[in-house]
């Protein structure tokens, strides 16, 4: 475990993914099975223990700790596990001794006073342990492990037993990491991968050429996706439309639905991230449906009564954790397609667009299920009238969908499937936000990794108050600026500060002095619970402005017409959106 | 005599009434007595400064000669009267020439310890505990989360990691008073013999340093060739890293020796990759041996975690509460935000060396 968690913790400062790769590598050839494939599973996601709850942590270190001074530390550190790795009093002789005994009654009692930790278990006891172990003797074996580890191998462990074992590697780059013990092919390895399990010693074995390849062929493996590149209004002089075909650019996620069939004619249908994490197990509804045989490019949808939701919604199912059935009911999860990769036994990466696309289009009405369906073409001519479609998508075909859809795709007609982001053949043309310039009002520090930054901002526009002007606060944004940004605001923020509320900061903000931003947004509504009775949706900073001084920034009065404006026009794109349809925090990218 | 009239927080610093003067003033002011010389607490300006030799010679190294009117070197256990007040220095184990400073007066003992640790140091006086009613507390990292552990293991992580990545250079970020010379001494301990090389910023502390004890093979980077470098150790103010002045070397893998490395997020942030968790402050462990050793049945927290701190001694039955002056460590926190942005030509704000 020690070994593990010394590897964990590297990782997880690691940016560098030749690095990581150099780190992983190195401890698969130095550390002996069945260890090292534990972690492989570990690192991989394969492991299928039932997780401990974050309640049961809780539950053990308030035993051990002050409660007031736990709430301090978790508000300050901001993740539950590394606060209590890092606050795990060292056992006292006596509860040493009495674990002991409790745990290893055939080990002997030590003498009094000479009571040594427990020793730091291994991963494979670790894992082997936490597969039969039952729910009742989990608190005291979880106890007894904390007590034998130092700060790093409690935050490894309680990182692994509660599955949060986000160390920022891939399932993909931990094979690739194994495929560099030897001179093997990642994509070998993830066709076998399906028909491996922990501890892996096949495939070590095979890899480190000491044993012949495991048999297992992966009739539903994931194919690296190809990505689009912003476009800049630069671009549209060098290309021509006639060269490109449009589709929305649809705000779910990006999926590869893959289906096939294993050599003992068994079908086998799985769900993958655009970075190849199995998301099978989130989607049953879906999977039930991919009866095919191939591999579908498209973007995973909520769709309601034959209307897609927006992100909102569907990040309220992606933050359940189990899919219960009512869940299921509530967000059914849509496929829509938008290429294929594969065709059966055929290979269609090298095919133009069209052609692939005109497959697609025949694979998805064979299919005829309404959850899996073809993502529309935009008709369009020149730049000019996809510019108008992009800005009015309801009527351009796309209707009441519109909510769902943050831009639109350029693909060029004549390209081949590229993994990667390859340069000139699919572009992306996101959808203009509103924008204000706002004045910093107040400054929060914010969570995970950004705790020890005033990262989570409330800012204001103007409006008339009983003494002349006052700021009104109309929304909070906690992210859209860059790294250096942030450290800007941040001292801004500690020089600036007029007032402390626990983790807020009020700072300065008066018409000569304080931080003007520029807030992007992409909707407004009405509200009643904010005091400015407008609630922006996904707000986020756009620029900073030092050179502005925040007597110019706008007023409430701006927002009120936009808002206006956009419920005159409830088809424009400033979509009016329920006052419950809250902007959360939002997929990368 | 109630403890805050002998001793009482202003917006300029702690404040003796009876003795007509300030510890550690952020303002200058006629008279000052300084516990250690990280320049949020040793400012330059002001009419008098006691302080010990060491700190004296160390603000004269950072502020020119004419940093304050007139000096008064005091030494270790020297008790000195002013007005009708009793003043005592003791060493606080924090850095070079660090003390904790006893006030005294009509039977009323107050010490006001600046910073402090409580743990080896090859290069300062140990820390004392001094018996006081009331003991006045920096809380830096006044959370039970932070816990720094045997700071041996980490110098030997890095001595690990030089051996892991023999090709690339291990740019260490330090504080240049006090933690510089620590981990250089440290890492003499553990056997690393090869010349260690110095940011500009940090040479003539390091020098100060040198003339008191022996540091080894010191070099300054501007005169390192390009093959000097790889796979060396490279010390640095934590501003310089990730800064365009790192360009010269092989590969650099970013270090950063600081209490505040406990807290992954921290290190994260800054990109930190391979974080030591070296204090030269209390860890939490540390403020709990420390405190009660005082035997102050009254606690004054001055800047850090005050509240966890605070509450703590509630549960003890201990009198305590937050001082709030302005100021003190939150430099040091800037330091160790913008670093990653700030220009190494400027020498770094210093904090409190965490």
């Amino acid at each position: 475990m020690n070994r593990f968690a010394a590897l964990l913790d590297r990782l997880a400062y690691e940016p560098g993914r030749n690095a990581k790769l150099r780190q992983m590598t190195d401890y698969f050839r130095i550390t002996p099975d069945p260890e090292r494939g534990f972690a492989l599973a570990a690192l991989t996601g394969a492991l299928s223990f039932r997780h401990a709850k974050p309640g049961l942590i809780r539950t053990l270190i308030a035993e051990r700790t002050d409660p007031v001074l736990f709430a301090m530390s978790y508000d300050y550190v901001g993740d539950l596990s590394e606060t209590v790795a890092l606050m795990w009093p060292a056992p006292s002789p006596e509860a040493r001794a009495s674990a002991a005994f409790d745990l290893s009654p055939h080990a002997g009692r030590c003498e009094e006073g000479d009571v040594a930790p427990p020793p730091a278990p291994s991963l494979a006891e670790v894992v082997e342990t936490l597969q039969t172990l039952g729910k009742a003797e989990l608190p005291n074996r979880l106890a007894h492990w904390l007590d034998g580890l130092d700060e790093t191998g409690r935050w490894a462990l309680l990182k692994l037993v509660t599955g949060g074992l986000r160390i920022g590697v891939s399932a993909r780059l931990a094979k690739t990491a194994v495929a560099a013990l030897g001179d093997t092919d990642t994509d070998e390895i993830e066709v076998l991968w399906p028909g491996l399990a922990p501890p892996y010693e096949n495939l070590f074995a095979w890899v480190e050429g000491r044993a012949e390849r495991p048999e297992a062929d992966d009739p539903a493996r994931f194919h690296p996706p190809m990505l689009a590149h912003p476009i800049g209004a630069d671009d549209f002089a060098t290309l021509d439309p006639a060269d490109f075909s449009a589709e929305w650019k649809w705000d779910g996620i990006r999926v590869q639905a893959v289906a096939g069939f294993c050599p003992d004619g068994r079908h086998v249908a799985r769900l993958f991230s655009r970075t190849g994490e199995d998301l099978s197990g989130a989607f049953p509804d879906l999977l039930d449906r991919l009866t095919f045989d191939g591999a579908l490019d498209g973007e995973l949808l909520i769709v309601r009564e034959a209307r897609v939701q927006s992100f909102n919604v569907l990040q309220q199912r992606l933050n359940r954790k189990a899919s219960t059935a009512k869940l299921l009911a509530e967000f059914p999860a849509h496929l829509r397609a938008y290429d294929l990769l594969r065709d059966g036994a055929e290979d269609l990466h090298a095919l133009p667009l069209t052609e692939r696309r005109a497959r697609l289009a025949a694979l998805v009405e064979k299919l005829g299920d309404p959850r899996v369906d073809l993502s529309p073409e935009i008709p369009f001519s020149d730049w000019d009238g996809l510019a108008k479609a992009r800005a009015n998508p309801e009527t351009v075909g796309a209707g009441p969908d519109a909510e769902a859809i943050e831009g639109v795709m350029l693909k060029r007609r004549d390209s081949a499937y590229l993994p990667g982001r390859p340069k000139g053949l699919w572009w992306k043309w996101k959808r203009d936000p509103f924008v204000v310039d706002a004045v910093l009002m107040y400054a929060q520090r914010g969570h995970g990794k950004r705790s020890s930054y005033y990262s989570d901002y409330t800012f204001g526009l103007w409006t008339a108050g009983a003494d002349g002007d006052t700021l009104v606060p109309v929304g909070k944004a906690y992210f859209g600026f860059t790294d250096e940004e942030l450290l800007q605001i941040d001292k801004f923020v500690r020089q600036n500060t007029v007032n402390r509320f626990g983790p807020v900061r009020e700072v300065l903000h008066e018409a000569d002095t304080g931080l003007v931003f520029e807030v992007a947004f992409e909707g407004i509504s009405r509200s009643t619970r904010h005091r400015s009775g407008v609630a922006m949706r996904f707000p986020r900073i756009g620029r900073l402005r030092f050179d502005k001084p925040p007597g110019e920034a706008d007023r409430l009065d701006t927002l009120l017409k936009m808002l206006e404006a956009a419920e005159a026009t409830p088809a424009s794109g400033g979509r009016v959106l329920d006052a419950s349809a809250r902007t959360g925090k939002r997929k990368g990218g | 005599m109630r403890p805050d009239e002998l001793l009482c927080p202003t917006p300029a610093g702690l404040c003796c009434p009876s003795g007509n003067f300030f510890v550690d003033p952020r303002r200058a002011v006629e008279t000052a007595l300084i516990t250690h010389a990280h320049s949020d607490h040793a400012r330059p300006g002001h009419g008098a400064v006691l302080a010990t030799r060491e700190t004296l010679d160390l603000m004269r190294l950072r502020y020119g000669e004419n940093f304050a009117g007139r000096t008064q070197a005091v030494a270790y256990g020297e008790t000195l009267t002013i007005g009708d007040v009793r003043v005592c220095f003791f060493p606080s184990g924090h850095v070079l020439g660090a003390a904790q400073i006893l006030v005294e007066k009509a039977g009323l003992r107050i010490v006001a310890s600046g910073d402090y640790k409580d743990v080896p140091d090859p290069t300062c006086t140990p820390f004392e505990p001094v018996r006081c009613h009331v003991f006045i507390t920096e809380a830096t990292f006044g959370l039970p989360v932070f816990r720094h552990g045997d700071a041996a293991a980490e110098v030997q992580k890095l001595v690990h990691s030089q051996n892991l990545f023999p090709e690339r250079t291990h740019l260490v970020g330090a504080y240049t008073l006090g933690k510089a010379q620590r981990l250089i001494a440290m890492l003499r301990a553990a056997g690393h013999d090869a010349p260690i090389f110095l940011h500009g910023a940090m040479e003539a502390i390091t020098g100060y340093y040198a003339g008191k004890m022996d540091l080894g093979d010191l070099r300054p980077v501007r005169d390192a060739t390009k093959a000097d470098l790889v796979g060396a150790i490279v010390l640095c103010p934590p501003s310089a890293l990730g800064d365009r002045w790192t360009r010269r070397f092989s590969d650099p893998i970013a270090c950063f020796a600081s209490g505040w490395m406990r807290i992954r997020a921290r290190a994260r942030q800054r990109g930190i990759e391979l974080p030591l968790v070296i204090s030269d402050h209390c860890d939490w462990d540390g403020l709990l041996r420390v405190i009660p050793a005082t035997g102050a049945s009254e606690v004054w927290v001055t800047h850090g975690a005050e509240e966890a701190l605070v509450h703590w001694c509630g549960t003890k039955g201990l009198r305590a509460k937050p001082l709030h002056l302005v100021g003190y460590g939150e430099e040091e926190e800037i330091e160790v935000l913008a670093a990653s942005t700030e220009a190494a030509t400027n020498t770094p704000a210093e904090g409190s060396g965490a």
